[in-house]
């Protein structure tokens, strides 16, 4: 596994307070994490903090899971 | 009850009359104050004045231009800095008039109202709700006016910016409730200040004849209201708005 997805792994194990074992690739913040939108907004603005990246508006309404955090995330630092 | 110990309170426009009751009386149930407003000097006296009695190492200073939405956006950071500790109070006590009648009221005293009476506090309710929301703790009181409720002739530029901090303050209390946090507003009538004092006598007359508890309020007739929403036993209001104008608009 990525550095990144390591920590975004790390974020979201934080923030939501689930086992690390829930927190796969394919999880769903809202509804395999038990996020509600404001945790969802909190994640978004906690991965920007982590990797100085500015996500917006209607590319953070695509991150719905593990998955998508991390692919974005990869691509905003390759770029 | 109502205590407030060792809790950050951040005051906009503390120089003024109801801003430095309200600094005053957060103080007094504890809290550590960091008391804003344009003026340092007048926000030192202010200080001084407060903690003359006792307390002074809970008060601090921090001036800002909340016409300047970078001043603004900075405020509660520099708050929180300030005091040692993040904020679990914020106090939008901050505003300003350019009365006059609409059809004479150029676009600046529109905006420059607009600006510093509702962008403002937003930028401050965004700021310290960031914080507050991930400690799951937190109090937002905005202080709006009868008038924007009622409105006002010559002041449909204030009578608007009030109106947009209630509603403001309701969208913000559902946004935040899930986290404990509440967002309520303190919505003073006809009190004595330096804001009222320019009216003519005439007109404050006829104010005080509609008002049914007979006189002016005093900034410390607001001020209570506040500390209760601030307190911990408040913790089941949110949304709300408390009229505090002697009868003067039973809404």
């Amino acid at each position: 596994m990525s550095e990144i997805a390591d920590k975004v792994k790390k974020i979201v194990v934080e923030h939501l307070g689930v086992d690390e074992s829930k927190v796969t690739p394919d999880a769903s913040f809202i509804d395999d994490l038990g996020a509600d939108s404001l945790d969802t907004v909190e994640l978004v603005m906690a991965f920007e903090e982590a990797f100085s990246v500015e996500i917006p508006e209607d590319a953070a309404e695509k991150i719905t899971t593990v998955k998508d955090a991390i692919d974005y995330i990869e691509k905003q630092k390759a770029a | 009850m109502f205590r407030l110990d060792g809790k950050v309170a951040l005051v906009t426009g503390a120089s003024g009359g109801i801003g430095r009751e309200i600094a005053r009386a957060l103080h007094a149930q504890g809290a550590v104050v960091v008391l804003s407003g344009t003026r340092q000097a007048v926000l030192e006296d202010v200080a001084a004045a407060i903690g003359a009695e006792g307390g002074a190492e809970r008060l601090h200073v921090c001036p800002a231009d909340l016409s300047d939405a970078a001043a603004a956006d900075a405020l509660v950071a520099s708050a929180e800095d300030k005091a040692g500790a993040p904020l679990a109070i914020l106090v939008n006590n901050a505003g300003l008039t350019r009365d006059t009648l609409a059809i004479r009221m150029k676009d600046d005293d529109w905006n420059r109202v607009l600006d510093v009476d509702l962008a403002a506090p937003f930028r401050l309710c965004r700021a310290a709700l960031k914080g507050m929301l991930r400690r799951r703790a937190g109090r937002i009181v905005n202080i709006a006016s009868v008038v924007g409720v009622t409105g006002n002739a010559g002041q449909a530029n204030y009578a608007a910016a009030k109106a947009g901090m209630i509603g403001m303050g309701k969208s913000l209390a559902q946004e935040a409730g899930a986290r404990g946090v509440t967002v309520n507003t303190v919505a003073p009538g006809f009190v004595q200040t330096a804001m009222t004092d320019v009216l003519p006598d005439a007109q404050k007359e006829k104010l005080v004849g509609s008002i049914p508890l007979g006189r002016m309020g005093q900034p410390d007739d607001i001020a209570p209201a506040v500390v209760y929403l601030a307190s911990d036993e408040a913790g089941w209001i949110t949304g709300a708005t408390i009229h505090v104008n002697g009868g003067m608009a039973m809404v």
